[in-house]
Order: C-alpha cells, then sequence, then structure tokens
C-alpha cells in the first residue's frame, strides 16, 4: 500500500471530527472526561493511540511536530510516532520544543515554558483519578457530577500513613478550576506546576479507556494535598551531569559497569540546548 | 417535640410482588425503633426506601433536617440526599465488607467521611480516626492495618466507627450482630447500646434476633408479608403480643 492510500493523518475525515467534537466540548469543561469512540490504530494501545488520535485530529499540513517519550526525542516510541505521521501527514517535524506547534508526549512536560501557538498533546493510559480505589464507573461518574471527591484525600491520607510524606510521585491528581479532580497522565509531580496558567492548550487522550479531556490556556490547576502535608514539586536534588541545570527534572543514568552514575536532564532537548550555549555539568566530556 | 423522622404510607413492589406496603411511623429523636419479621417479610426493603439506597414506590421519608427543617427525602435532589447519607445519616451493613473499603486502612476508613465533608489536616483527621478505633475497642495501634486482617466482630465494630465519626442523628442497621458468634454478638451490642445512650443517637435497627431489640429498641414493629402487624412499646409487644402472628414469633424464640 502506498502512503497516499491514507488520508491525511491516517484517520479519516468523519473520524477527525467525532475526536474534535469530543476535544472542544473537553476545552469546554476543564478536567471532564469526555467519552469519545477510539479507533484502531496501527500500533499497539501501550504506545499511546489516545494522544495519536488527538494529534492526528489536531494536525494540519503548516504544522510542526515533536514527539517525546519520558522527555526524549529518540525512544523507539517517539521516533515510531514521529516516523508515522512524517509518512502519514507529510508533516515537518522536530526535535526543538521552541520550534513544535505540535508536541505529542509521553510522561512529561518540556521545560522550556510552551506559548500560545502550540498545543501539547499526552499520551493517557488511565484516565479516571478515581479508579483505583472505586472500580465501578457508575460510581466514579457520579462521583464527578456530584463532585464528591473525598475519596482523593483518602489515597493520599493512605500514603502519608504508610510512608509518612505523600509518596505518590507521578500521576499526581489536581484539582481543575475549583470544580473537576484530574489525572494529569504520568508526569512526574515535579511537572504539576506547569500544568496550572499555560500558555498553550493541552490536551490529553486515553485510546483503550476511551477518553479525551483537556485545559484551555491560562486554566487554574491545584495539586491535591493536605493542609499540615503541603504539595511539593521534587526531584533529584543534583545540578545536571551534563549541562549543569539545577531547575530541570533529571533522571539518574548509569553510565558504566562499575555502577558509575549520573544525573541528567529528561528533557534531551532542554540539555542539548544549554549544552549548545556553553554549559557544562561536571560530568561532561 | 417533631419527630426526627416521620415515615408515611411507603411502599415498594418488585414487580408483582410486594417488598412492603402501607408502612407508616414517626421516629423522635433519640428514640431506637426495631423492625423484627420472619425472612423475606419485607425488613431490609423498608430500611432501604427510608435510607434513600431504595425509591419506594409510594409515601414519604421525611427527616427534620438542620438546616431547612423537615424536607421528604423521597423528593428531594440526589445531591442533597447522598449528603445526608454522608453527614447526618449512617448505615450498618450486615457484612462489614459491604461498609467498609477492604483495600484501604482502618485509619483512611473512618476518615473517609471527614474528608468527604471536607477536612483537610491529616494530624486532625488521624487524631479523630484514633479516637473512635479505642471508642469502639479497637487498639489504636491497628489504625493502619486493613480490614482485611480483623476479625469479624471488629470488622463490624470498624464500620460503626467510620460511620459514626461525623456524628450522624441518625443510624439505619440491617442484622448488625447477624453472622456473628454469640459472645461476640453480646459484646457488639454493649458497645452500641452505650454509644446510643452517649452519642443520643436515634436508631432504627433491622434484626431477626428478639434479644437484640430487647437490649437496643425503645420501640418495636413487627413485619409479615411487607406489612406492618403490630407497633408498640418493645417490652409490650415482647411480652403480651396481640397479633397472631407476633405471638408466633415471640413463642418461637422462646423455645430456642
Ligand atoms: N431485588 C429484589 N427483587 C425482587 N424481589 C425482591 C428483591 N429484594 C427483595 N425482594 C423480595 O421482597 C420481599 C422482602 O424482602 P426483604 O429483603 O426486604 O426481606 P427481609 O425481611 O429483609 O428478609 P431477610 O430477613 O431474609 O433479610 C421478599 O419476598 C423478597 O424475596
Ligand atoms: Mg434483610
Ligand atoms: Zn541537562
Amino acid at each position: 500500500m502506498t502512503d497516499q492510500a491514507y488520508n491525511f493523518a491516517y484517520l479519516d475525515e468523519q473520524t477527525k471530527r467525532m475526536i474534535r467534537r469530543a476535544i472542544l466540548k473537553g476545552l469546554a469543561i476543564p478536567g471532564y472526561q469526555v467519552p469519545f469512540a477510539s479507533r484502531e490504530m496501527p500500533m499497539p494501545y501501550g504506545w499511546g493511540t489516545g494522544g495519536v488520535q488527538v494529534s492526528a485530529a489536531v494536525l494540519t499540513p503548516d504544522d510542526t511536530l515533536k514527539v517525546i517519550d519520558q522527555g526524549a526525542d529518540d525512544t523507539t516510541n517517539a521516533v515510531s510516532i514521529r516516523t508515522f505521521f512524517e509518512r502519514t501527514a507529510g508533516v515537518k517535524t522536530t526535535t526543538r520544543t521552541t520550534d513544535a506547534s505540535v508536541i505529542q508526549t509521553r510522561h512529561r512536560i518540556p521545560e522550556e515554558p510552551l506559548t500560545d501557538n502550540q498545543i501539547l498533546v499526552y499520551q493517557v493510559p488511565i484516565p479516571e483519578p478515581l479508579r483505583f480505589l472505586e472500580p465501578r464507573e457508575s460510581e466514579t461518574r457520579k462521583m464527578h457530577s456530584l463532585e464528591e471527591y473525598g475519596l482523593m484525600h483518602v489515597k493520599l491520607y493512605e500514603d502519608i500513613s504508610r510512608h509518612g510524606h505523600i509518596a505518590t510521585s507521578y500521576a499526581y491528581p489536581v484539582k481543575i478550576e475549583g470544580r473537576y479532580v484530574m489525572d494529569p497522565s504520568p508526569i512526574p509531580k515535579f511537572d504539576n506546576p506547569k500544568l496550572g496558567d499555560m500558555a498553550a492548550i493541552q490536551l490529553f487522550g486515553a485510546g483503550r479507556e476511551q477518553r479525551i479531556y483537556a485545559l484551555p490556556p491560562y486554566t487554574q490547576v491545584v495539586s491535591l494535598d493536605f493542609e499540615d502535608h503541603p504539595f511539593e514539586a521534587s526531584k533529584a536534588d543534583h545540578p545536571c551531569g551534563l549541562c549543569d541545570a539545577t531547575d530541570s527534572y533529571l533522571d539518574e543514568v548509569i553510565i558504566d559497569d562499575t555502577g558509575g552514575r549520573m544525573f541528567v536532564c529528561s528533557d534531551t532537548d532542554y540539555c542539548a540546548a544549554r549544552q549548545a550555549a556553553g554549559f557544562k555539568g561536571k560530568d561532561a566530556a | 417535640m417533631r419527630p426526627l423522622l416521620s415515615v408515611q404510607g411507603v411502599a415498594k413492589r418488585y414487580g408483582a410482588h410486594i417488598g412492603c406496603a402501607d408502612v407508616s411511623f414517626d421516629l423522635y429523636p433519640g428514640e431506637v425503633m426495631g423492625i423484627v419479621g420472619e425472612s423475606g417479610s419485607g425488613k431490609s426493603t423498608l430500611l432501604n426506601c427510608m435510607a434513600g439506597h431504595l425509591a419506594p414506590d409510594a409515601g414519604q421519608v421525611v427527616f427534620d433536617t438542620r438546616a431547612e427543617g423537615p424536607k421528604d427525602t423521597v423528593t428531594m435532589s440526589e445531591p442533597e440526599r447522598r449528603m445526608l447519607s454522608r453527614t447526618d445519616w449512617a448505615f450498618v451493613h450486615q457484612h462489614a465488607r459491604d461498609g467498609l473499603r477492604m483495600g484501604v486502612s482502618a485509619g483512611g476508613n473512618v476518615g473517609e467521611r471527614l474528608m468527604a465533608v471536607g477536612a483537610r489536616h491529616y494530624g486532625e483527621i488521624r487524631g479523630k480516626a484514633t479516637d473512635w478505633l479505642e471508642r469502639v475497642e479497637i487498639d489504636a495501634a491497628r489504625i493502619d492495618d486493613r480490614p482485611t486482617t480483623f476479625s469479624g466482630g471488629m470488622q463490624q465494630r470498624l464500620q460503626i466507627a467510620r460511620n459514626l465519626v461525623t456524628g450522624p442523628r441518625l443510624v439505619f442497621m440491617d442484622e448488625p450482630t447477624g453472622g456473628l458468634d454469640v459472645s461476640v454478638q453480646a459484646r457488639l451490642l454493649d458497645l452500641l447500646r452505650g454509644l446510643v445512650r452517649d452519642m443520643g443517637l436515634s436508631a432504627i435497627i433491622v434484626t431477626h434476633d428478639l434479644a437484640v431489640v430487647r437490649l437496643l429498641a425503645d420501640r418495636l414493629m413487627v413485619m409479615k408479608s411487607g406489612r406492618v402487624v403490630e407497633a408498640g412499646l418493645t417490652d409490650q409487644v415482647l411480652d403480651d403480643p396481640q397479633h397472631a402472628y407476633s405471638q408466633l414469633l415471640v413463642s418461637s424464640v422462646l423455645q430456642v
């Protein structure tokens, strides 16, 4: 089959319209999970088919796409999604955050502040923040509609009682504009403060669970906590070994056979840009 | 004095089959009402209609709300009814696992209702949970253990603590001592009696067990085939039953 056999960005126009309607509804009701009829995509669910469908619905021929997986542009997952859209939509792609108009991400928000010319698309595995304590979908739906969110704090209570502090460090629950409680996808809680008041549009797609939700620009996002255990956006307490950044989220990587380790920016584009600008960490060659 | 709960002509059918029919009574503050009757007589159906778990086909269930006085809970909005069930009402299930979150620690179970009504101070929530565990005679050292590690009697006491922590005014209980050993039952009954007295609770308690109502209930309703066949002061009904069915019920228990 030739690439021309596909419609622009793989999905047919009918499907894209259906997804756009779900996106618009999500933007109109920030944090509310909108059901949509998820399509089969030519990749497994774990690969972010929800995000791919959302990206396909918002991409235009003039867009420049960036795809990251845990901050990196060069993982198998990121490369294959980027290639998928190069082939099916013919759009330009980039690894530079500032050059991208659409960024699809798995588990990170780029360090570089996003602008009002950009859309950030998240891949979401489990959209329902109440799921782990209340498996009944009928009940969680009712809890959202009646704003019965005590259960979210039960989860945080359990965390503190077990670990002495709120140990949840990924997919940390947030409340949107004082109304819906939302799962921000498994981003580190370090990224939570970036969710709020962001200039870019944020779209969340869950393929297997068939849900889309959204945050319009400059939305209020509050991380849940207790008065005596306030939310903290934590990260490893080191500078980046390559670019010396002290304000970026770090991954710990093993660098040799003798167990040597170093901390490096998880956002590879951010790190590369800083190194190119002359910043140098203690482990840089 | 105004009734705390006023039930008028409540009926519930399951298809053509009668669950309960034509039930009316008033419950006054501080009163404990017992509902007895054989299996299938409609006790749980009636209790669930009153507690908002089932929608009755006919009748009113008027509760004297704190904010707005007497209100029919059948016709009030669902959010309002659910709010009542988290604050002024409590429901103790026969099977503790229906009333507890088995995957959550004892402290989390007790704290849930507090958090549901806006408590956001971990230390205070934990303090109240500790206090309530002690009040239901559970060692406070067990606060971080899950109910799956508790005995049946402890689970039932935990369910009671979880329900009473927000200081409800009306407690619905469906066979709270059912399925427990006799000695465990006695301890639970003692505890319930103390709590009802100390907190001035009003309660409606459904049971097969006449010993339970003898100990806890001020008044008694006897149900048969979905209808109330006799009602009165507990001692009166038990010692001098008027209806033939009540007589049978009392005598069959005495023979046991
Ligand atoms: N969901 C249901 N669907 C159909 N019939 C029901 C349902 N629940 C109860 N019933 C019927 O309604 C009648 C009253 O049942 P209910 O459970 O209220 O009795 P009960 O007095 O609580 O009995 P038990 O002592 O066994 O708990 C019974 O005949 C029962 O079979
Ligand atoms: Mg029953
Ligand atoms: Zn770096």
